[in-house]
């Protein structure tokens, strides 16, 4: 569907996005990951025909955008950062020209609108100026606009910064529905909703694609380590003492929470204790506040956006490689982590 | 285009801009014109359009006009949807540009009525009229096409009309300044010319921001120069003040007040559209290699 090819883009002497390439199939919701000034925002403006590349090509279903912007830019719902509204027209007049601008038939015009403001549910504001509308009812305008002619790729740059958490889950299904029958992409730095929206993950740091591939398999990049988080209501010594039976453990970091202890177990690849570990401190009589063996995508994503930024020049396959520069950066900011096999003297005159 | 001229037009009215410029237009010449024809009893309403007063409620009108045109619409993030739209650059710099066209169009029309009055009172030689006001709206189209332009280059409309308001004037006293300071020598012109060259290869880079295209126009245009000056220096004696005499648009308006149909006249403004429609599109397509 799209195919984007080696694009670099500079602005002056600074590399905004670099040589990246990466191809988005039809019919998927797509995540772009990555810090501020990653190049976000840079690479979608160059899909949508917005900015021009300083090298590279994007083609959209056979247009290349920089030869053929108008037959490409057909195919493209597209919703910048910030909405691009005209606030002295009401939402029902705004997509009416851009309905119009994007060359829909005069007949089709009217209830093409009414289509659009009914799925982002803003029919009750149809006729309030834009300029005084909330945020979030903006940010749906903005939906609406990019849903206009029904285009089969849908591109939505941070569509749910700046809305309450009310409004965010409603953008969130919106756009779950519009997966069903559009190719999606999203852009986001906050992580669980790509968690939650997307299928297929593209992690951009500095300007570079660090990872792309879909959640799972992402997630599974951190399974070589399966990680255990535990937040048990006992002192740390009574945790460590049932913690210290498993040999499935292989590290651990222990910190002492208002709810009573926290750990961090790394297991040995291949091993789940979830279960067993939950009925040994229930046996003990110990209440367990939260237990969950899910590897989130933040500490993956954390660990490829750190890894790109502390060596610049390595490729991204070593990049993707978590597991040997895991530990290092574990013992930076984790004073407590310790080698399972040398805890059994020194854990008590430590904690 | 039809889709941004009806929203340019839309949002003209539905703000203030479009009635503050119809009714300056309006105000001043209906206030000179009772002045001159009705009190003064001249039967020429042409003779108003070459008054001070109307040149500069004009100029005022237009820059307000144009200011906002290019200016607000970074401002307020709004060319992304332009720029992402199925539409060509030059028929969005076009619906804007008829627009505005429109607004100032209306109050025009209505002068077109005054003649109509005053021939109730004595003989008027609609031609030379009509010719007249045929050409305050060729004038008026120039300077919108200019003040877009202008508006293109900055972010905030503010400054926009300042600028706008600064060139319409620079361009109005232009050749009084001309005939005034300049002496009518070949030297004079040469120099004259070195640095409208400098100014041109300066333009050039703000453009295409490549210093070897600027060097390149400084360097055959300054060769050029240099060569008539040595070879030729008796056209260039007194060429710098009818040079900007000539590319004046004020006077070349003063032509048909005149009484004479210019056509050369009629084909400058138009050449003088055509140039800052072009150079608007090329300034907004720059934007998206920046």
């Amino acid at each position: 569907m799209i195919k984007v090819s080696n694009l670099t883009k500079k602005y002056g002497s600074n590399l905004a996005v670099d040589n990246i390439s990466f191809e988005i199939e039809k019919g998927k919701i797509y995540g772009f990951l990555g810090p501020n000034g990653a190049g976000k925002s840079t690479t979608m403006n160059i899909i949508t025909g917005c900015l021009a590349q300083t090298e590279g090509t994007v083609i959209i279903d056979g247009h290349d955008v920089f030869d053929e912007p108008t037959a490409a830019k057909k195919l493209i719902g597209y919703l910048p950062e910030l909405p691009p509204l005209y606030t002295d027209m009401s939402p029902k007049e705004y997509l009416t020209f851009v309905a119009e601008a994007k060359g829909i038939k005069a007949s089709e015009i009217g209830p093409e609108v009414e289509r659009v403001m009914e799925r982002t549910a803003i029919t009750g504001v149809a006729s309030r100026l834009i300029r005084n509308l909330s945020k979030g009812y903006r940010q749906r305008v903005g939906i609406a606009m990019s849903l206009l002619g029904d285009p089969e790729i849908i591109i939505l740059d941070e569509p749910t910064v700046g809305l309450d958490p009310r409004q965010i889950i409603e953008i969130r299904e919106l756009i779950k529905t519009l997966g069903e029958d559009h190719t999606v992409i999203l852009s986001s730095h906050i992580l669980s909703e790509i968690q939650e929206v997307c299928e297929q993950v593209i992690i951009i740091s500095h300007g570079r694609v660090v990872a792309n591939d879909t959640i799972e398999n992402i997630c599974l990049m951190g399974n070589q380590h399966p990680v255990l988080h535990i937040v048990a209501k006992c002192t740390p010594d009574a945790a460590v003492a049932i913690v210290d039976e498993y040999e499935e453990v292989t590290h651990y970091a222990i910190t002492e929470c208002s709810e009573g202890t926290e750990l961090e177990l790394t297991l040995m690849p291949g091993t789940d204790i979830t279960d067993r570990l939950f009925f040994e401190f229930a046996g003990a009589g110990i209440a367990i506040r939260y237990l969950s063996n899910r590897v989130s995508l933040e500490e993956i994503y954390l660990k490829l956006t750190e890894a790109a930024f502390e060596d610049e020049t390595q490729g991204v396959a070593e990049i993707t490689d978590i597991s040997s520069d895991n530990e290092t950066e574990e013992e930076e900011y984790k004073p407590m982590f310790r080698e399972a096999e040398e805890e059994e003297d020194e854990n008590d005159s430590d904690l | 285009m039809t889709a941004i001229y009806k929203r340019e037009l839309r949002s003209y009215f539905g703000g203030m801009i479009a009635y503050i410029v119809i009714a300056l237009m309006l105000a001043f010449v209906g206030f000179v014109s009772a002045i001159f024809n009705f009190f003064g009893g001249i039967a020429f309403f042409e003779y108003v359009f070459a008054e001070g007063y109307v040149i500069m409620a004009m100029i005022i009108a237009i820059s307000l006009l144009t200011m906002r045109s290019f200016a607000d619409e970074k401002k307020e993030k709004t060319d992304q949807l332009l720029y992402s739209l199925p539409l060509k650059m030059s028929s969005i710099v076009m619906g804007k540009y008829l627009a505005m066209l429109t607004v100032y169009l209306i109050p025009m029309l209505i002068m077109c009525l005054y003649p109509l009055v005053l021939s109730l009172f004595g003989n008027i030689n609609f031609l030379q009229t009509y010719s007249s006001v045929f050409a305050q709206i060729l004038l008026g189209a120039a300077l919108i096409s200019i003040g877009m332009f202008l508006s293109s280059l900055t972010e905030t409309q503010v400054i926009a009309a300042v600028m706008t308001i600064g060139t319409f004037l620079a361009v109005y006293f232009m050749p009084t300044i001309a005939a005034t300071f300049f002496p009518e020598t070949a030297k004079a012109s040469f120099i004259c010319f070195i640095f409208l060259i400098g100014v041109v290869a300066l333009i050039v880079y703000a453009l295409t921001k490549n210093l070897y295209a600027a060097f390149g126009t400084a360097i055959v245009l300054e060769l050029a120069n240099l060569l008539i000056y040595l070879f030729k220096a008796d056209i260039y004696a007194g060429a710098f003040p009818d040079m900007l005499d000539k590319i004046s648009l004020f006077n070349r308006f003063g032509e048909f007040v005149n009484g004479s149909f210019d056509l050369t006249a009629v084909i400058y403004y138009l050449s003088v559209i055509g140039v800052f429609v072009f150079l608007t599109v090329q300034s907004l397509e720059k934007k998206r290699y920046s």
